[in-house]
C-alpha cells in the first residue's frame, strides 16, 4: 500500500515534467543519495569501494555516454574506450605539464578533448548510419589505441608505457582514500547524470530520439541531421572522457592504454544493452551488472564447493553476456531498467492485476 | 630505384595481398548473409574460430584430417540452425541495429563456449598444404600463400556458380532482391536463412583451416577478422568481388604502409590502417567503391 | 497558435512551375505546374502512380527536381533541403505514418516545436529558468493541440503502441505544432473507417477555418475530396491532367479516362 499515486495531483506542467513526478519515486531517490553519500562512507569496506563501488560509478558515467549516442541517438558506437582514453590521456598531460591547474578543470578539458575527438569521429555519420558506423568508430578505436601506445609525447617518454599519477588533491583536500574518492567521483557522476537526464527530457533529447527513431522524418520537421548527430557524439564523448579521466586518475592510478581497449567499449556496450537502452537509470544498472556478474563468477561458485579455473570462468563471462545480449534485445530491448519500471507499474496497481 | 629495391616492393605487395585473401574469406561469408537477410553478422570472425578450433582440436586427439572438417562441418551447419531458431526467428522485422547487436552477442557466446569446449591456447594447424618457398625469377614467394590464393579462387568460383546455377542459389538470389517478393513466391525465408548461414559457415570454416595453417588456430582470429568489416565498406556490402578485391586493397595497403610509412611513424599501422581508410572511403563514397547507390524513398 | 478571424482565399502561397523528376530513367513527374493559394484547401488526386507523393517531396525539399522551380512566398527556388523547408514553415504528414515510434505522443507532437524552441543547450543540460519556463510555455500549446485532436487519454503512450487512426492523428499533431502557413497531407485519410474519416475530415476543415492554414492534401476517397476542398489538381502518369474546382474536374472527359483507365 505504500507506492500509490492517489491523491497526488498534478496542478502544473511544471509538476508533471519533473523527473520523479511520483513522491514515492522522489522519497526513494532522496533515500538512495543519503545512503550512498552518508551511508556507505559509515560502513563501506575498502574492498567493496575499489572492487565495486567506484569502479561501477565511473563506468556508469561513460555508459550513459555511450548510452546518449546509441540509446537516444541511434547511433552505434565501438569506440567509446578509446574516447576516454582521450580523456585519460588528455588529464595526464595537463596534470604533469601544468601542474598547479585544479583537478576539476582537468576533468573539464578531459571531457572537452574527449568531444572534439568524438564529433571528428563522428562526421562520417551524416552519410551512413546505424552499423556502417560501427566501422567508423572501430577507426576511432584502433587508431587512439595506437596513438597513445606510440606517440611518445603523449605518454611523458615512459620506457614502459605505463604512466601515472601521485595522490591528488582539490581545493587543497585530499581525494586520496577509497572514501575520499568514492565521494568525490559520487559527486560528479551525480551531477553529470543529472545534467545528461535534462538533456534527455529536454528538445536536445527529442531531437536526438527523432533522429534515432526515423531520420527522414526528423528533417522533414526542421531537424539538422549532422548538427544533431554531432552534438550527440559531442556530448557522449565528453562524458566517456570525464569517465576516462577519473578511471585513470582515482582508480587506476597508473596505467597503460590497454586499460582502454576495445575489450572496454565492448563492455560498455553491454552495459547499455543489458542496462536499458534509452534510460540513464539503465546505465547505472548495467554498469554495476557487469561489474558484479565476475566478481560473483570468482566468489559464489568456489563458496558452494564448485571451484573454477580462472579460464572457465572468462569462458562463462563471455557466454553469459552473450547470451544474456541476445535475451534482453529479444525479450526486452530496454533491459532492466524496463523491468524495473514493470515492477513499479505493477506495485502501483497491486493488488489488482490491471 | 634499385632492382633490388623493386623485387622487395613487389614481394611486400605479394605477402599483402595474401593476407588480404583471408580477409576477403571473411569478408565473403558476411556478404553472403547480408545479402540474402540483410544482417550484419559481427559474429562472422568468432564462427572462424569457432570452426577452426574443433577441427584443429580433433586432429590432435588422432581423428583424420577428413574426418575432422567433416565434423565441424557438420558443427556448423547445426549452428546454422540454432541461430535461425533462437536469434533471428524471434528478431524478425526487427531494426538493422537490434539485429547488429545481437549478433554482438552472438559473438561472445561462441567465442566462450569454443574456448571453453576445445581450449583456449595456441594450436598448431597442419593439414598439408605445402610450404616449400618458391623463386618466381628473383621474387621469393611463399609456396603457402600460393595454394592458398588458388583454393580461394575455386571457393569463389564455387559459390558463383552455385548462385548462377542452382534453384537454391537463384532463390536466395530472388530474396536478396526483394524479401516481400520472394516469400510471395513460395520461398520460405526460414529455410533460406539456414541455408545462408551454413554457407557462411562452411566459408567460415575454410577462412579458419587456411588461417589456422598460416597463423595457429587461436582467439586472436576474432580481432584479425574484424578487418573484413573495413573491407566489407571498401567493397560494398553487397558485392562478392567488392569483397575479394576490398580484401586485397586492405591487405596489400596495410602492408605497405607498414613497410614504407612504418619506419617514418612508428611501427603498427596495420592495427588501424584498415580502419582508417574504410573511415576516408565512408566520407567520400558511402556505398562503398562496389556497392549500388542508396536512394532512399519516403 | 494564433487565431485568423474567418479565411479568405488569397494570391498564390507557392507555385510550383515546370517540375520534371525522375529517378534513373523512370519518370515521376513530367512538367508540373500549378499553384497553392493563401488558405485554400488543394486535393492532389490521381490514380497510384501518378507521381502525388513525389509532387509532395518536390515541394518540403525531399525530392530534387531536374528540372523546374518552386517558389514560396515569392522567393523562387530550385532546391532548399527539407529542414530548410520546415524552417520557413512547410509541414507535413506522410502516407506511411512517419512517427518516433519510441517516443510517447506528448513528445512527439512536443518535437514538432522544436524550430520555435530557442533556449540554448546549456541552460537546457540545467534544465533551470528559461529552459523550464520554454519547456512549459511549448507544453501548453501542445496541450491545446492535444484536446483539439481529442487525444488527451494518450498523451504519455508510446505512440508504436497505438492504433493506425490515432498514429494518423498524432502525425496531424506533431505537423500543427509547427504553426505551418503550408501543410501538406499525404493520405490522411488511408485506412480509415467511416467514423475516423470524419473526424479527421472535421479536424482538417478545423484547421483551415480557425487558422487560416493552407492546406494540400492527396486523397482516394472521391467523396471526401469533393466535400472538403476548394480546389483540385489531376496527376496522371506523372502530367497533370486537369486543375479546377471540384464540379469543372468532376466533369474532365481526361479525368474520366486516367479513373476508368482508358488506354494512352
Amino acid at each position: 500500500m505504500l507506492y500509490r499515486e492517489a491523491g497526488q495531483f498534478k496542478a502544473s506542467y511544471a509538476a508533471d515534467q519533473a523527473i520523479f513526478p511520483i513522491a514515492q519515486d522522489r522519497v526513494l531517490m532522496a533515500i538512495l543519495l543519503v545512503v550512498a553519500a552518508v551511508v556507505v562512507p559509515l560502513t563501506a569496506t575498502q574492498y567493496l569501494y575499489t572492487a565495486i563501488l567506484i569502479p561501477s560509478l565511473i563506468l556508469a558515467l561513460a555508459a550513459i555516454g555511450l548510452n546518449i549516442l546509441t540509446g537516444y541517438c541511434g547511433q552505434v558506437s565501438l569506440g567509446t574506450g578509446g574516447f576516454m582514453a582521450v580523456g585519460a590521456y588528455t588529464a595526464y598531460n595537463l596534470f604533469i605539464r601544468v601542474p598547479e591547474l585544479n583537478l576539476l578543470l582537468v576533468l573539464l578539458a578531459a571531457g572537452a578533448m574527449a568531444a572534439l575527438v568524438g564529433v571528428i569521429f563522428g562526421i562520417p555519420s551524416l552519410r551512413i548510419k546505424g552499423f556502417y558506423l560501427a566501422v567508423a568508430t572501430l577507426a576511432a578505436q584502433f587508431f587512439l589505441d595506437w596513438v597513445f601506445a606510440r606517440v611518445p609525447w603523449l605518454y611523458n617518454y615512459s620506457p614502459s608505457g605505463s604512466v601515472g599519477v601521485p595522490d591528488l588533491y582539490v581545493f587543497g583536500f585530499p581525494v586520496i582514500t577509497p572514501t575520499q574518492r568514492y565521494l568525490f567521483i559520487l559527486a560528479i557522476v551525480a551531477l553529470m547524470a543529472l545534467v545528461a537526464k535534462n538533456l534527455v527530457r529536454s528538445s536536445v533529447g527529442r531531437a536526438w530520439m527523432a533522429i534515432r527513431d526515423m531520420d527522414i522524418a526528423a528533417e522533414i520537421i526542421g531537424i539538422r541531421p549532422l548538427q544533431t548527430k554531432l552534438s550527440a557524439f559531442a556530448v557522449s564523448s565528453f562524458y566517456a572522457g570525464v569517465s576516462g579521466a577519473l578511471w585513470a586518475f582515482l582508480h587506476l592510478k597508473s596505467w597503460e592504454p590497454a586499460a582502454f581497449d576495445i575489450n572496454r567499449s565492448f563492455s560498455l556496450l553491454f552495459m547499455i544493452i543489458i542496462g536499458g537502452l534509452g534510460s540513464i537509470l539503465g546505465s547505472f544498472i548495467g554498469a554495476a551488472f557487469i561489474l558484479l556478474v565476475p566478481i560473483f563468477l570468482n566468489q559464489v561458485p568456489p563458496a558452494l564447493g564448485i571451484p573454477l579455473s580462472t579460464a572457465t570462468i572468462s569462458h562463462l563471462e563471455f557466454m553469459i553476456f552473450g547470451a544474456l545480449i541476445i535475451f534482453f534485445l529479444i525479450v526486452e530491448p530496454h533491459g532492466l531498467a524496463r523491468l524495473w519500471q514493470i515492477g513499479k507499474e505493477k506495485l502501483r496497481l497491486w493488488p489488482f492485476p490491471h | 630505384m634499385e632492382l633490388q629495391d623493386l623485387y622487395f616492393l613487389i614481394e611486400v605487395i605479394i605477402g599483402g595481398l595474401m593476407a588480404g585473401v583471408l580477409y576477403s574469406l571473411v569478408a565473403l561469408g558476411f556478404v553472403l548473409i547480408f545479402k540474402a537477410s540483410g544482417v550484419f553478422n559481427f559474429a562472422q570472425g568468432a564462427m572462424v574460430l569457432f570452426a577452426a578450433l574443433p577441427v584443429v582440436r580433433l586432429i590432435e586427439w588422432g581423428v583424420p584430417v577428413w574426418a575432422a572438417i567433416a565434423a565441424a562441418a557438420a558443427i556448423m551447419i547445426g549452428l546454422a540452425f540454432v541461430i535461425e531458431r533462437t536469434v533471428l526467428r524471434p528478431l524478425v522485422n526487427q531494426e538493422g541495429i537490434i539485429l547488429f547487436m545481437a549478433t554482438l552477442g552472438v559473438t561472445f557466446l561462441l567465442e566462450g563456449l569454443a574456448q571453453q569446449i576445445w581450449g583456449s591456447e595456441v594450436y598448431r594447424l597442419d593439414i598439408g598444404i605445402p610450404t616449400d618457398p618458391l623463386f618466381l625469377g628473383e621474387i621469393l614467394v611463399n609456396g603457402f600463400d600460393i595454394s592458398v590464393a588458388v583454393a580461394a579462387g575455386l571457393l569463389v568460383a564455387a559459390l558463383i556458380a552455385f548462385f548462377q546455377t542452382t534453384k537454391v542459389g537463384r532463390a536466395l538470389r530472388a530474396v536478396a532482391d526483394d524479401h516481400q517478393a520472394a516469400q510471395s513466391v513460395g520461398i520460405p525465408l526460414n529455410h533460406i536463412w539456414i541455408i545462408v548461414w551454413s554457407i557462411a559457415g562452411l566459408v567460415a570454416l575454410i577462412a579458419g583451416i587456411v588461417w589456422g595453417s598460416k597463423l595457429g588456430v587461436q582467439f586472436a582470429m576474432t580481432f584479425v577478422a574484424l578487418k573484413a568489416l573495413p573491407v566489407l565498406i571498401l567493397g560494398g556490402f553487397t558485392s562478392i568481388p567488392g569483397a575479394i578485391v576490398g580484401g586485397l586493397i586492405v591487405g596489400a595497403g596495410e602492408k605497405l604502409s607498414e613497410v614504407y610509412l612504418g619506419p617514418i611513424i612508428g611501427g603498427g599501422l596495420e592495427n588501424w590502417f584498415a580502419y582508417m581508410l574504410a573511415m576516408v572511403v565512408l566520407l567520400f563514397r558511402p556505398q562503398g567503391l562496389f556497392g549500388e547507390k542508396i536512394i532512399e524513398r519516403v | 497558435m494564433t487565431q485568423q478571424s474567418g479565411r479568405k482565399i488569397g494570391g498564390p502561397l507557392l507555385k510550383v512551375q515546370g517540375i520534371s523528376l525522375s529517378f534513373g530513367g523512370v519518370k515521376a513527374l513530367s512538367d508540373v505546374s500549378f499553384e497553392i493559394r493563401q488558405h485554400e484547401i488543394l486535393a492532389i488526386i490521381g490514380p497510384n502512380g501518378a507521381g502525388k507523393s513525389s509532387m509532395l517531396n518536390v515541394i518540403n525539399g525531399f525530392y530534387h527536381p531536374q528540372s523546374g522551380t518552386v517558389t514560396y512566398k515569392g522567393a523562387t527556388r530550385k532546391q532548399m533541403q527539407p529542414h530548410e523547408a520546415a524552417e520557413q514553415g512547410i509541414a507535413r504528414t506522410f502516407q506511411n505514418i512517419a512517427l518516433f515510434k519510441g517516443m510517447s505522443t506528448l513528445d512527439n507532437i512536443m518535437s514538432g516545436r522544436l524550430l520555435k524552441m530557442k533556449v540554448n543547450f546549456f541552460l537546457q543540460a540545467l534544465y533551470w529558468g528559461p529552459a523550464q519556463r520554454e519547456e512549459i510555455a511549448h507544453r501548453e500549446v501542445v496541450e491545446r493541440i492535444i484536446d483539439f485532436l481529442e487525444i488527451q487519454a494518450i498523451r504519455k503512450t508510446p505512440v508504436g503502441k497505438l492504433p493506425y487512426g490515432l498514429q494518423k492523428r498524432v502525425e496531424l499533431g506533431r505537423a500543427l505544432a509547427a504553426e505551418p502557413d503550408l501543410l501538406l497531407l499525404d493520405e490522411p485519410m488511408a485506412g480509415m473507417n467511416v467514423e475516423e474519416k470524419e473526424d479527421m475530415c472535421r479536424f482538417v476543415l478545423d484547421v483551415n477555418e480557425e487558422f487560416g492554414t493552407t492546406i494540400a492534401l492527396i486523397e482516394h476517397d472521391m467523396g471526401v475530396v469533393m466535400d472538403i476542398s476548394d480546389r483540385v489538381v489531376v496527376l496522371d502518369y506523372g502530367r497533370k491532367i486537369a486543375d479546377g474546382v471540384p464540379d469543372e474536374v468532376r466533369a474532365n472527359k481526361d479525368v474520366i479516362d486516367a479513373y476508368l483507365g482508358v488506354s494512352h
